[in-house]
């Protein structure tokens, strides 16, 4: 094996991962804004980044704090809203099993939204050679530095960034730009279809549920399709 | 308590994101979950998208003076075309701005 070869993966990892950050960053920098809105400490706000790490869950933290829900209502919402890496977790499991329990832990840290979505698109074109989790490091580190830089940014610039900016809105288009270019099959976009149709009828619902009801019911319309046209 | 939120919070995520990883030879999948799992990101992803596009200023707003659902579709049309995250985030931003100015009352 070729010595330069692990960094070699790493900053294809990186560079991979450099066109979603466009959108994480000002989504880190509002989160720092409102975090410390919501009555946060700057060391809190920056603390949850790297503690918690999972920007849909902050986000819902840092407003539930803000209009003083009950603690423990907090947690099981962030919970719920971040059951979602338990799919990615086992959906990205049998790539990794060839890795020691260390390279495991550090990789289960780094597995978010958008760090999964380059990885596995990795894993699936290249497979699972050597060196692939060196891949996965770099998008996941990238995207970490990001965070953890954008959330800094955020704080200092405190209330200097107006919200009617709507920066926020770099999200949704961030998972826009990841899901729309993966549908491939009729079976995905009736997939997605379904999730967003549902997502909105159940949009009521609390603690998010409806987030993770829509998502489980259209997998079991992806499914479905998927076995009517085999 | 912040902190207490923070720490169980972020002990509770990482548990969920390394369960598979680390119980992944103990711990078999049935050959449907396994299929399944190719529909997580889109279903997921999409279920997160589409409530922020369909509604403006926590209110269902299914209409063209909705700024956020027009520059969502413009942002879906890019992304189709072109496949590209920056110009696909660039041109939704862009159009988020021009529309909010443009449209009357958003």
């Amino acid at each position: 094996m070729q010595k330069s070869k692990p960094w070699g993966r790493f900053w294809a990892g990186v560079r991979s991962e450099v066109p979603l950050l466009l959108g994480v960053a000002p989504f880190g920098m509002i989160y720092g804004v409102l975090a410390l809105q919501a009555g946060l400490s700057p060391l809190q706000a920056q603390v949850m980044s790297s503690v918690v790490f999972a920007g849909s869950a902050q986000f819902m933290t840092v407003q539930l704090i803000a209009s003083l829900t009950p603690a423990l209502v907090i947690v099981l919402t962030g919970f719920v809203i971040n059951l979602r890496h338990l799919l990615y977790s086992a959906s990205i499991a049998p790539w990794v099993q060839g890795l020691s329990l260390r390279w495991k832990a550090l990789l289960a840290y780094l597995l978010t939204d958008e760090a999964y979505a380059v990885a596995i698109v990795n894993y699936r074109q290249n497979g699972q050679r050597d060196g692939e989790h060196w891949f996965f490091l770099g998008a996941g580190l990238a995207l970490w530095a990001t965070w953890q830089v954008s959330t800094a940014v955020g704080i200092l610039l405190g209330a200097v960034i107006p919200s009617s900016w709507g920066l926020d809105f770099a999200l949704p288009l961030t998972f826009i730009a990841l899901v729309v270019p993966g549908l491939r099959h009729r079976a995905d976009g009736l997939t997605a279809l379904a999730a967003g149709g549902l997502a909105v009828v159940l949009m009521g619902l609390p603690f998010k549920l409806g987030l993770v009801l829509s998502s489980l019911m259209a997998i079991g319309v992806g499914l479905w399709l998927e076995g009517r046209t085999q | 308590m912040i902190w207490a939120i923070i720490f169980i919070l972020g002990g509770l995520t990482y548990l969920i994101r390394l369960a598979f990883i680390v119980l992944w030879g103990r711990l078999r999948l049935p050959g449907w979950v396994q299929r399944a799992l190719y529909f997580v990101p889109v279903a997921v992803l999409s279920a997160i998208i589409t409530p922020e596009l369909v509604t403006y200023d926590q209110h269902l707003a299914l209409s063209f003076s909705n700024p956020r659902l027009l520059a969502g579709a413009i942002a879906v049309g890019v992304a189709y075309r072109t496949r590209n995250v920056f110009l696909t985030i660039l041109v939704g931003m862009v159009a988020y701005w021009l529309l909010r100015w443009l449209l009357p009352g958003a």
